[in-house]
């Protein structure tokens, strides 16, 4: 459930980086996500190329989001021009002034979300496991935070786990693990931990399969949250024996 | 599909920029006809004309003016 709209799937997918529009899509079908992500950019006209919204599957809820904005303004700017277009008013607001580890500025990503929440968008933020900011962006209006587990398509999985640990304890809107996520462990331990549902991209677009590891990260989640509802036991030093300690032979 | 590049003018009507390159269009173009114009059967051609962005609804009724910049974007694969 994200700003009171309710999805069948934990798992949202992003679009970028597949072989072809063909693979991405089957791989959307295979994953069962009903919210996958876009980006937004100027039409070469000299290669216009083929539009990947005919390749989604009915039914899915399109995420356009703000990559490639260094700025809150750049990114206030990009979601007005979705919104009018006719794209939904949710946005994935990414404001990201670093080109190397491709890690977002908190204080531009609160102007933007600030600004954009007043506007009447839907504002899923792009941030660093920051507790204290996820609480602004929060009370700002957020419907949810989503924090990144390692650097963009990094795949080196919950390196952040602390503190998205601290976020999702205290957070009063989704949270949505977003970004390194590399193998599917990776997303069952982010569900475990409490996490309301990853966002995967890399990991399945340059998988050997595509269309098979959107299906093993849609069990893997399915198999993290049923764990977590299942309550997972505590961690022990000592050894405690599974087999009954006397009567043996 | 029948895209067609942007064409430098002929001379007999307005000037606009579109995504940075001049493009002579006729008086009276609208903007959903300039798109027609430019192959795009995009279901999603996302506008902003002269740093505001358009509604769809108003692609059919704003008539380019002369000088008008415009951006045409749409979505593409991103995660």
């Amino acid at each position: 459930m994200i700003a009171g709209r309710s999805f069948g799937s934990r798992l949202i997918l992003g679009t970028g980086k597949y072989e072809s529009f063909e693979t991405m899509r089957d791989a959307v079908v295979a994953s069962e996500a009903e919210l996958v992500t876009v980006a937004v950019r100027r039409i070469d006209f000299d290669e216009p190329g083929e539009d990947i919204t005919t390749y989604l599957p009915e039914g899915v809820l399109l995420l356009p989001n703000t990559s490639g904005c260094e700025t809150a303004d750049e990114a206030v700017r990009t979601a007005r021009l979705a919104r009018a277009g006719g794209l939904p008013d949710w946005i994935k607001l990414e404001v990201i002034p670093d080109p190397r580890y491709l890690l977002p500025d908190g204080v531009e990503t609160l102007r933007a979300a600030e600004q954009l929440v007043e506007e009447g968008f839907t504002v899923l933020p792009y941030v660093l496991p920051d507790p204290v900011l996820a609480k602004k962006l929060e009370e700002a209006g957020c419907a949810t935070v989503m924090p990144l587990a390692a650097p963009i398509g990094s795949g080196r999985g919950l390196k952040l786990r602390d503190t998205i640990r601290i976020m999702i304890e205290q957070a009063e809107v989704p949270v949505v693990v977003d970004a390194g996520l590399g193998a599917p462990s990776h997303a069952a331990e982010a569900m475990e931990l409490g996490a309301d549902a990853v966002l995967v991209n890399t990991a399945v677009a340059r998988a050997g399969d595509p269309v098979a590891m959107a299906r093993a990260f849609k069990l893997a989640v399915e198999a993290g949250r049923e764990a977590y509802r299942a309550g997972v036991m505590e961690e022990g030093w000592a050894a405690e024996p599974s087999s009954p300690v006397g009567g043996t032979v | 599909m029948g895209r067609r590049a942007l064409e430098p003018g002929r001379g007999h009507g307005l000037t606009v920029v579109v995504n940075g390159r001049e493009q002579d269009v006729p008086k009276g173009e609208t903007v959903a006809r300039l798109l027609d114009r430019l192959g795009l059967e995009s279901r999603y051609a996302l506008v902003e004309r002269n740093g505001e962005p358009l509604e769809r609804e108003r692609y059919p009724e704003v008539e380019l003016e002369s000088g008008d910049r415009l951006v045409v974007a749409r979505p593409v694969a991103g995660g």
